[in-house]
């Protein structure tokens, strides 16, 4: 009964903030300088492990469908054409959400818990600032903008992934690109980016939220911090479901 | 101006603030004295308003903090300048940029005339030179005079300063004390400082509020403080031996011992 009453707690105070957020800024110049920031440090500095991640991963997927499906009853152009089914619908756009709710999640759970515990949001209360909107509303916008972005580039890197195996000798080129090519629904591309608007949302208010609301020292600014990546990866996987099913 | 009438503040059961009646005047510093634990910090953040009274008034002139609307809350503050206890300079910018920070956000002017006016403050705290660095890389009394910059660069009509000399050295605390002083003279604001520094009190106390258990105790100025008969004030004013010393021979001097 407790924790009941604790979630709607948080709730509550969870969707006034978002209330507080998402209004218009106070000053749009200010608020552009902080989307570019926030697209940059969020999503360019995230490029890198999403690259690496999606390519190993496409190729883990491809040699994995290769040996486990291999049949003479199969045409060989399946294992293209489930790892592009597999990246396009659910590892690019969920589970790579999933990792980055841990890189960014905690990133930014930190810095705005930092900044409540040592006075900075205080200071811009007294200022006569929205300090939600300034801090958070940019952070959203931003993840939100770059994400999408991201998903692609993951996808393109777990292809080329998949063809890198050919080098190994585990499939062919042309197997492969018959199988990328075989049936492809655009939809599915766009299942993705759908997806990964709203994980993007999730990601960064939740953890937003965790930060903002930090009481106490660095020990609570931790533990802020983890709860972010636990609270947002459970809440990815749950809306996962519905997305799912309401979009294929 | 700043008043206060019956203003009570309670965490749950318990009462931190009971019945504060005070007046802070213009042109004058004002400070907020007490133990630790006394309630003047959540005084502080009572009148800045980053708590809400359970019970009464907190007049800006003749306008009431409590009840104003949230819009006419957030004009107001436009007019208040804070220095925290701990600077809360941002991390992510230049001692410059923090200083043009409020300028950013609510002035109209071009980039050259905020940047004129944000060196202005920089150069009237001392800090010429230092406009590229970051708050990490300089020290705490230069954190606190970046904090004055910031706070006054709107020229506000209040300045609230939470124990600016806490974690500095005697010396720069009497530095930052002069500072505000100053300030407050020149351009006729009204400073609200939260301290327990005893040198501030002798040193700039214009008008000081002493807190005792969530109480106005006692009220008057620096001067007065020496001769004042309240057990409870002259227990924490007169604690160290230095102190106790000076109002030994004051009242030697005043023929009352």
């Amino acid at each position: 009964m407790l924790s009941i009453q604790n979630g709607l707690t948080h709730l509550g105070r969870y969707v006034q903030l978002m209330g507080r957020a998402i209004s218009t800024p106070d000053r749009w110049r200010m608020f552009l300088k902080q989307y570019v920031t926030e697209m940059y440090q969020l999503g360019y500095n995230s490029i890198g492990i999403v690259l690496i991640i999606s390519f190993f991963i496409g190729a883990v997927i491809c040699l994995q469908i290769k040996l486990n499906i291999q049949s003479p009853w199969m045409p060989r152009m399946v294992v293209g054409y489930t790892t592009r089914e597999i990246m396009l619908l659910e590892f690019s756009s969920s589970i790579m959400c999933l990792i980055l709710a841990g890189k960014v999640g905690s990133n930014i759970a930190s810095e705005i818990g930092t900044m409540r515990i040592t006075q900075q949001i205080d200071a811009l209360d007294i200022m006569g600032v929205n300090s939600a909107n300034y801090l958070i509303l940019p952070k959203i916008a931003g993840l939100m903008t770059i994400m999408p972005i991201l998903v692609t580039f993951s996808v393109c890197a777990g292809i080329l992934g998949a063809y890198a195996t050919s080098l190994m000798g585990t499939t062919t080129v042309p197997e492969l690109d018959e199988g990328f090519r075989y049936q492809f629904n655009q939809w599915f591309f766009w299942c993705g980016m759908i997806k990964a608007v709203v994980y993007a949302f999730i990601i960064t208010s939740v953890s937003a939220y965790k930060g903002y609301t930090v009481e106490g020292g660095s020990v609570e600014v931790g533990k802020s911090s983890t709860d972010a990546v636990v609270l947002s990866s459970i809440l990815i996987l749950f809306s996962d479901i519905f997305l799912t099913s309401m979009l294929t | 101006m700043i008043k206060i009438e019956h203003l009570y503040k309670s965490f749950e059961d318990k009462e931190v603030l009971k019945d504060i009646n005070a007046v802070f005047k213009d042109g004058e510093v004002n400070l907020i004295i007490g133990q630790s634990g006394s309630g003047k910090t959540v005084l502080m953040k009572n009148i800045v308003g980053l708590l809400t009274p359970t019970q009464g008034s907190i007049f800006y002139d003749d306008k009431d903090f409590v009840a104003l609307t949230k819009k006419e809350k957030i004009l107001l503050r436009r007019e208040m300048g804070m220095i925290f206890q701990s600077a809360a300079l941002f991390d992510s910018m230049s001692v410059l940029e923090n200083v043009m920070f409020p300028l950013n956000m609510f002035s109209y002017d071009n980039y050259d005339d905020r940047k004129k006016r944000a060196l202005e403050c920089l150069a009237r705290v001392n800090l010429t030179g230092a406009e590229n660095k970051f708050p990490g890389e300089i020290s705490g009394g230069m954190q606190k005079r970046v904090a004055i910059a910031r706070a006054i660069v709107l020229q506000p009509k209040y300045l609230f300063c939470d124990e600016p000399n806490s974690g500095l050295d005697p010396k720069t605390s009497i530095v930052i004390d002069e500072l505000i002083s100053g300030i407050t003279h020149e351009d006729n604001i009204t400073t609200i400082v939260n301290t327990h520094d005893m040198n501030s009190v002798m040193g700039i106390g214009e008008n000081i509020t002493f807190i005792c258990e969530g109480r106005a105790e006692w009220q008057g100025n620096n001067k007065e403080i020496m001769d004042a008969e309240n057990k409870r004030l002259n227990d924490f004013i007169f604690a160290s031996d230095i102190l106790r010393q000076a109002k030994e021979l004051h009242d030697e001097k005043k023929g009352l011992k």
